[in-house]
């Protein structure tokens, strides 16, 4: 009991120093409305100063949302920073709690009727899978209203199972991307190529200078081999278009069907190709051994020229060499991997993201989950760094680094083909087994393309 | 503060739920003690023994039951599909893969660890501050066999030979005059028994350190009596010390072989069962909590209990025999 009052006294006191935040950042007019509407409340009303945007998740104090999620520090603190207004202002604490083996313990808390109020699913498959096993409850209709504002359709789709709709997407990142040395660039004459043709003469050309073009890992522990899955879904996405993109998703089309067999002898021809790979590490089968973290490094040193990488890249460029600067005219920069025919998927985006999935429906609960969609939750964490979210209602001006920046525009550029990540959205005997290990086996063992794609086909569920 | 009052007043439940639970064991051991006649036997044996069976019946075989059924269901657990999780086990195309790797394990690793242990236990106890030694090669022991992965890991790193080179085990090969040293990880077979190195490299001091105990314990009149019969060298060390600590080798052997038929964390940390290097334990993993199929999970552990059951009975029979006879 006590212990809810000093939260309270406390509560007070930070929405105190965010309503003075919230005023400054509004400025002009509005700021003035604002503080009219403060002045104006009455001391007894229900509304604390500051909170008049959290008015409509009603005051619970004293309840408890726990959170689930596989983003660790410092990430979490990030989180902790952007709802903590929420959390003085509604009374409802959220109990943040990260894991790195996440996918293997939600379900395993499920199962012990322990689950946790709500989860951030990287992996639309396993929300499929967890519908399927029982557990998620469906989404309240004010985040369906907030999905519905900010949100490509695409993005509500990848949040609905067997016609229902449970989560709502939260962080995204865009995998669209080639890392590159702008300073190597111009040593080698070289502009940023706009199409996938000149991405190519650009990547002879270096290799004529004596240079592998290409570098890549995809050992990554218990989830080697997901870089390559990466790979191959640009491809596909590229070469033959949304609809045959979401047909694989959807095992309407097979692996080894001609379209992905096409996609794999395309990515053979790039990154299983001895002159351009692997760029600083060694022969191509050295792409299996090398941890994706570290595939990025020849590129300072101009070992290897470019690196097809997720935004979230950026993060790992300090390990290499600290104060390694991210900008078009800085150390390393990215830029965006070309289409192949515009005709068949004009910009074409491969991105991912987790999505906020509630295990209870508890007003407490439906609140956390509103605010979590909502655009101001999405700007506030946008502006704490190095985040980005696919929510059209985040100004891009938000957005301080020029990565993210070029994220956000392209995940909310209206006109793009978006595609989830096909591998999270396929069953994870496949999506996370099968394909993770042949791919793995492609690049390491030389095993047929022939005899990997039929492989993944057969780890495909009966049912 | 507020989190220092939050984290003080946990604490102190926490001090309070452990007192309170205190109070109550005292008062049953009290009550038990009060017992008188024929009836303080029993009671005695379920006041101590019965906190320990629950738990075990909770924690150890209703899961056992759980896994045994689980084998027999689908991968959400819900269908019965009969054998068809073993049928997979055995015959889909790829998995020999995994089932030979395990029994070379068993068979290599263990054999390997005793053999050098057995030597090293000999060698060292003819030398001076043998303890030094036998300290030095016991320690990989206090390592977990995931840091061992991560150590060796980098012991085994490739880079191209035009290049810096980050493994010292490819350093040493070319300071050693060979030009082109293989990828260590993917060269296959043979990675299989780079990764069983690191668990001759743990378990040889365990083996070292008990083989140079029962070695010890024979009896200085058996060796007097060999060497006054003409026994030397070779002739004494397999016609006499091997008979004498064989209870001891076997005990050490099996010991070794149910922690290799268990290995899981030095393939999963060095290659995840990639490049051929599958192993029983890490598959059952990657089943249960990758691919989310229960049913598989469960039969490829059903399969490690049935093949550790053997061992444990063969082991639990040595040692007793090893007791009644000391």
């Amino acid at each position: 009991m006590s212990a809810t009052m000093r939260r309270r006294g406390a509560a007070l006191l930070v929405g105190g120093v965010a309503a003075s935040m919230l005023l400054a950042a509004c400025g002009g007019s509005s700021s003035s409305s604002e503080s009219t509407a403060a002045a104006s409340a009455e001391p007894a009303a229900s509304v604390a100063a500051g909170c008049e945007a959290y008015a409509a998740y009603g005051s619970q104090p004293g309840t408890k949302v726990t959170v689930f999620t596989s983003i660790l520090p410092p990430e979490q603190q990030k989180f902790e920073d952007a709802w903590k207004q929420f959390e003085s202002c509604t009374g409802i604490d959220i109990v943040y709690e990260g894991s790195d083996q996440f996918e293997a313990q939600l379900p395993t808390r499920i199962a012990g009727g322990n689950a946790p109020d709500i989860a951030f699913i990287p992996q639309p498959g396993l929300l499929a899978k967890l519908v399927q096993a029982g557990g998620p409850v469906a989404a309240p209709q004010s985040v369906v209203d907030n999905v519905d504002k900010y949100w490509n359709p695409a993005w509500k789709n990848y949040g609905t199972v067997d016609g229902t709709f449970y989560a709502a997407p939260l962080g995204s990142n865009m995998k669209s991307f080639v890392w590159y040395s702008p300073k190597k660039f111009a040593e080698w004459g070289i502009t940023v190529p706009t199409t996938w043709d000149e991405l190519f003469a650009a990547s002879d050309k270096i290799a004529k200078a004596g240079v592998k073009p290409w570098c890549g890992g995809i050992e990554s522990g218990g989830a080697t081999g997901w870089p390559a899955t990466d790979w191959l879904e640009q491809i596909v996405l590229r070469q033959s278009g949304g609809e045959v993109y979401d047909k694989w998703v959807n095992h309407e089309i097979t692996f080894q069907s001609p379209e992905i067999t096409k996609a794999m002898d395309t990515l053979a021809a790039w990154m299983k190709n001895p002159a351009y790979v692997n760029g600083g590490f060694g022969d191509v089968k050295t792409i299996a051994t090398t941890a994706f973290q570290d595939a990025g490094g020849p590129i300072l040193k101009g070992d290897c020229a470019m690196l097809q990488q997720a935004s979230f890249y950026a993060n790992f460029w300090e390990n290499f060499k600290p104060g390694t600067t991210i900008a078009e005219d800085g150390d390393v920069f990215a830029f965006y991997l070309p289409a192949i025919d515009d005709a068949v998927a004009a910009n074409p985006v491969v991105g991912g993201g987790e999505f906020v999935t509630a295990f209870a429906d508890r007003p407490e609960v439906a609140a956390a989950q509103t605010f979590l969609s909502s655009a101001e939750f999405a700007t506030a964490k946008v502006a704490l760094g190095t985040w980005v979210s696919a929510n059209s209602g985040v100004p891009l001006d938000t957005y301080s680094n020029p990565i993210d920046k070029l994220s956000a525009q392209y995940l909310t550029d209206p006109n793009g083909t978006f595609r989830f990540d096909a591998s999270d959205l396929m069953p994870a005997a496949v999506g996370a087994g099968a394909e993770w290990k042949e791919l793995t086996a492609w690049f390491a063992e030389d095993k047929s393309t022939k005899d990997v794609l039929a492989a993944i086909d057969a780890a495909w569920p009966a049912s | 503060m507020d989190e220092l009052v939050n984290g003080l007043s946990k604490v102190g439940n926490a001090l309070a739920a452990v007192a309170i639970v205190l109070a109550i064991l005292l008062i049953v051991f009290f009550l038990a003690s009060r017992a008188k006649g024929r009836a303080q036997g029993p009671i005695a044996g379920v006041v101590f023994l019965g906190p320990a069976v629950l738990l075990l019946i909770y924690g150890l075989v209703v899961p056992a039951f759980r896994t045994t059924a689980g084998s027999f269901q689908d991968a959400n657990g819900k269908e019965f599909v009969g054998l068809a999780n073993f049928g997979w086990i055995f015959t889909a195309p790829g998995n020999s893969t995994f089932l030979i790797n395990t029994v070379l394990w068993i068979i290599i690793a263990p054999v390997l660890s005793t053999a050098l242990g057995l030597t090293l236990a000999l060698l060292l106890d003819r030398m001076k501050r043998e303890s030094i030694s036998k300290s030095l090669i016991f320690m990989p022991m206090a390592i977990s066999f995931v840091g061992a992965g991560i150590i060796w890991g980098l012991v085994y790193e490739y880079r191209d030979p035009a290049q810096p080179q980050v493994g010292l085990l490819s350093q040493v090969v070319m300071w050693l005059g060979v030009d082109d040293p293989p990828n260590w990880l993917l060269w296959q077979p043979f990675n299989n028994f780079l990764l069983m190195i690191i668990m001759i490299w743990i378990q040889v001091g365990f083996a070292m350190v008990v083989l140079s105990a029962a070695i010890k314990a024979i009896p200085g009149d058996v060796i007097e009596a060999s060497e006054l019969d003409g026994a030397t060298g070779w002739k004494q060390f397999s016609k006499v010390t091997i008979p004498m600590i064989r209870g001891t080798l076997i005990v050490v052997l099996t010991t070794i072989m149910i922690a290799v038929l268990k290995i899981f964390d030095i393939v999963r940390t060095m290659t995840n069962g990639n490049f051929g290097t599958q192993v029983v334990a890490n598959e059952m993993y990657a089943q249960s909590f990758v691919a989310f199929d229960v049913g598989r999970g469960s039969a490829l552990a059903v399969v490690l209990f049935l093949g550790v059951t053997p061992i444990i009975i063969y082991n639990v029979i040595q040692l007793r025999k090893e007791r009644s006879v000391r």
